[in-house]
């Protein structure tokens, strides 16, 4: 395995990001990816380690993202809860949800490493556990904030689940603790979905580690606890959650990532996106890159508005949602659409049925509002 | 989504004003709704921050939970909530008036309210949080060691009661204001832009010599437009969580009055712009005419309300934490039904809707070219004759017509008669001659002539289309008569010690 810390000289993506250090590629960050793929702008920024929120603020645009100080708070309680005591409640959830024996409580914790916190040096020791654990030489119930790593994109990204947790049936499973609640036993859907995407990704890195060290990969548990405060209250809930679908979803999605390094070096050479530069280097670089712009955007990407207003200037149908643009095949321009409509421009081939349909909507439109 | 929407879309994009997707207004809107703007504290699950509401757009009431970590002050809002909400659903329960219910054998006469409460909400997240608000409060004991005041219960079945019905599209006890305004407008931004409701006002409503599009884009900015809750902006998440601390740590009762007071203000300051929106929506909305299905939908909606009221009054005992499985099966077919009927009133109300049913050839719109008031057919019994009169009818040169002979087809114009197509021919033109058999709707005649009126005039322009707002709702055995071998009839919900003695960190 190459050594994950120095990176080549003549790395392009480094040189785009320049002097600022790298920010981690999280488990966020690849569910993000994976769930606007076509999006070459933020495979680059991800994989290159640039400061999305900074950078969008470089060129304009101040993100409207930020987590409240009650959030915050409350997350840290919630999984200082599941931790306390030993970890007394994750044990206590272990063995309701897979029967762990009681005496088991052997636990690890992974947050540094002789006091080394570095994600390299806890991802080589991590690896070295598993590799004990699996085989049989060591025994531990709990491993507290593992690393692991992923290659997305050409670029190595070092997650970090809550927990690992071993020996329920020989297996490992993947812990993921989230403040949101289960309300008679029924979370947020969309929060539960989220999660069990970045469950995904953890698994997945595992089965990696597992790979690269020849142990079986049947080991590892395509099912994950999920662990969220009961009703309203703040104790620890946990839930077994199959992934079977979200990981076949991620991997495909993950081999169709094109290598953010070939993107790269398909920029002009004076391209940077180092975010001391000043704003016109910046915004021109930015538009070499490719980005494929839905309203969903909105909610995760910090470059959003930025793609937003560029959708705009050049009337992507995308940006009016779905809808409309499954309404518009072929056709790539919403002001082509109002050309056709109003006659001015004749539709090509290829757009004819969707132009005729659109057509005599528009003429039954006109025609039925009149009529009340 | 229809192609009609997407058109409207494309339109208010290039101009930057919002476009009518309706000719009428599909909704009952109370004289007398009940608005509430209600924000959460970021992270917990439904703790009560702060609401406005009430009745009179010119006076609020401001509730505000000054230290809501505090269980005894998330109670106190529910309680304060309560004096306000189920006074007006007291308000409600003065006048009743006679009904018919059910057909044929079962029929009787019944008494509903004249009127039901309609409570108004910002967004879709502010059901999802009248629903939580509902499970929060309704399980709640009276007594014991973590007793509420008898209002709090009271409070949560309503609430549950109001959510359960909110998921009905033929319901308007619970409306969303972000859903109401986007059913009767399209946008040039995205449906989940639209669930914005500065911005999506910015559209429909921009204020005088202004471009929507551009007023929707600086709505966005929480500092401008604090969001309409119930998720706070972070940002002010940050002065708020200032406020609080110090009032905890206020050293007298005076000091923390002081800074509780400023609370309050900082509060109302992030609804009162929402509250005024909301009041906004509710005129633009009054604007649009009433259609004719929905006071049908309302007067329904005020018996769903009085057998509430009653069953509260004679058991009172409040919904379970989850439907049994008969209960659930029962509500997702009513649900389905409910989406089928409110679809085709809709469409019969509103020609604009019909229209999307033109498109995709489910319903078309010709002249009457000829009629055959004097056709008379073989009936069912040897020798009988039975009175059919037919129309043809002549559609314009660019309709599509989707449908088959022998489709059962009614028009909007004469609901109360059934059609059938005899004949379906293109013609050169590209324009379709449709025959069509009549039956029923001639004031009960059985033979010609028909009465003035009930027969289509040649030169008349009819729509017909397959949908039916009175077909019969699917059939499910009553709930006393499910099979053993669905779990026999449901046993009533038994509310548990358990359910009210959760624990509270």
């Amino acid at each position: 395995m190459p050594s994950q810390q120095s990176e080549p000289p003549d790395d392009r993506l480094a040189r785009l990001r320049g002097p600022q250090p790298p920010q981690p590629y999280t488990a966020r960050k690849i569910t993000a990816l994976t769930a606007n793929p076509a999006c070459a702008r933020r495979a680059v920024l991800d994989a290159a380690g640039v400061d999305k929120a900074l950078l969008a603020q470089q060129v304009g645009y101040e993100p409207r993202f930020g987590q409240s100080p009650f959030a915050l708070a409350r997350e840290q309680a919630f999984h200082g809860l599941v931790k306390w005591g030993g970890y007394a409640e994750l044990i206590r959830l272990l063995r309701e949800q897979l029967s762990v024996p009681v005496a088991e409580a052997h636990v690890t914790d992974l947050n540094e490493v002789g006091g080394n916190t570095a994600l390299p040096v806890r991802e080589r020791e991590t690896r070295r556990l598993i590799a004990h654990v699996a085989s049989g030489q060591d025994v531990r119930l709990i491993l507290d904030r593992p690393v692991l790593a992923l290659e997305v994109a050409g670029q190595t990204a070092y997650l970090e689940p809550d927990a690992l947790t071993h020996r329920i049936e020989g297996k490992f499973h993947v812990v993921l603790i989230r403040s949101f609640a289960a309300i008679d036993g029924q979370a947020n859907p969309t929060a539960v979905a989220e999660a069990a995407k970045q469950a995904a990704v953890y698994v997945l890195a595992l089965r990696r580690a597992f790979d690269t060290a020849g142990l079986p990969i049947e080991q590892i548990s395509h099912k994950f606890l999920l662990v969220c405060p009961k009703d309203f209250s703040n104790r620890p809930y946990g839930r077994l959650i199959d992934l079977r679908q979200e990981l076949d979803a991620l991997q495909f999605q993950l081999s169709r990532l094109r290598r953010a390094e070939d993107l790269a070096a398909g920029l002009p050479e004076t391209a940077t996106l180092d975010t001391t530069r000043s704003t016109d280097e910046l915004s021109s670089s930015i538009e070499a890159l490719d980005a494929s712009y839905t309203p969903s955007c909105l909610s995760f990407c910090e470059m959003a508005r930025y793609c937003r207003d560029e959708a705009d200037g050049c009337a992507s149908p995308a940006r009016l949602g779905n809808g409309v643009r499954n309404d518009l095949p072929g056709i790539d321009s919403t002001r082509t659409a109002l050309d056709y409509l109003d006659g001015v421009a004749a539709p090509g081939e290829a757009e004819v049925e969707a132009a005729d349909l659109l057509r005599a909507a528009a003429r039954l439109r006109r025609l039925r509002r009149g009529a009340a | 989504m229809s192609v009609l929407s997407t058109v409207a879309a494309l339109t208010a994009s290039r101009t930057g004003r919002a476009e009518p997707l309706t000719t009428v207004r599909h909704q009952h809107l109370d004289e007398k709704p009940f608005v509430l703007v209600p924000l959460t504290l970021a992270g917990e699950t439904c703790a009560p921050l702060a609401a406005l509401a009430g009745t009179d757009p010119e006076h609020p009431t401001l509730l505000t939970v000054r230290q809501p970590r505090n269980r005894a002050e998330r109670f106190r809002f529910a309680e304060r909530l309560a004096a306000l909400l189920l006074a007006y659903i007291e308000g409600c329960r003065t006048e009743t008036e006679p009904y018919t219910a059910g057909r044929g054998k079962e029929k009787e006469e019944r008494l509903r309210f004249q009127r039901a409460p309609q409570l108004l909400l910002p967004n879709g997240e502010g059901i999802a949080y009248v629903r939580l608000l509902g499970r929060l409060t309704r399980l709640r004991a009276t007594e014991g060691p973590y007793a509420v005041d008898p209002s709090v219960p009271a409070l949560g079945k309503w609430l549950t009661w109001f959510a359960e019905l909110a998921e009905f599209p033929n319901s308007g006890v619970l409306l969303a204001m972000t859903r109401l305004l986007a059913a009767h407008w399209a946008t040039g931004q995205s449906p989940s832009e639209d669930s914005h409701l500065a911005s999506l006002l910015a559209w429909i409503d921009p204020p005088e010599g202004s471009d929507g599009a551009r007023v929707a884009r600086e709505a966005e900015d929480p500092a401008v437009w604090p969001p309409a809750g119930p998720s706070t902006d972070p940002v002010f998440d940050r002065t708020l969580h200032e406020l609080m601390t110090r009032y905890d740590e206020a050293s007298d009762d005076r000091g923390r009055e002081a800074v509780g007071r400023q609370i309050d203000r900082e509060l109302s300051g992030q609804m009162l712009p929402t509250w005024r929106l909301m009041w906004r929506g509710v005129e633009l909305l009054r604007d649009l005419p009433e259609g004719a299905h929905v006071p049908g939908r309302w007067a329904l909606d005020r018996r769903w309300f009085s057998e509430y009221a009653e069953y509260l009054d004679a058991d009172g005992r409040p919904q379970a934490r989850r439907d049994q499985a008969v209960r659930a099966a029962r509500r997702l077919a009513r649900l389905e039904d409910a989406v089928a009927r409110y679809e085709a009133e809709r469409a019969y109300d509103d020609p604009l809707v019909m229209a999307e049913y033109e498109l995709t050839g489910e319903a078309f719109t010709g002249t009457v070219t000829a009629r055959d008031e004097d056709r008379f057919v073989p009936g069912d019994r040897p020798g009988s004759q039975v009175w059919r009169p037919t129309i043809t009818l002549r559609t314009s040169t660019d309709t599509r017509v989707g449908l088959a002979v022998g489709t059962e087809v009614k028009s909007p114009a004469r609901p109360g008669q059934g059609a059938r197509i005899l004949d379906i021919r293109q013609e050169d033109d590209g324009s379709h001659v449709v025959v069509l058999q009549l039956k029923g709707g001639f004031a009960r005649k059985q033979k010609p002539p028909a009465p003035a009126g009930t027969l289509a005039e040649t030169g008349e322009e009819l729509t017909y289309t397959t949908l039916n707002p009175t077909a019969m709702p699917s059939a499910l055995p009553d709930e006393e008569n499910t099979p053993w071998t669905h779990g026999g009839p449901p046993q009533p919900y038994e509310p548990t010690d358990e359910d009210a003695e959760e624990t509270w960190e």
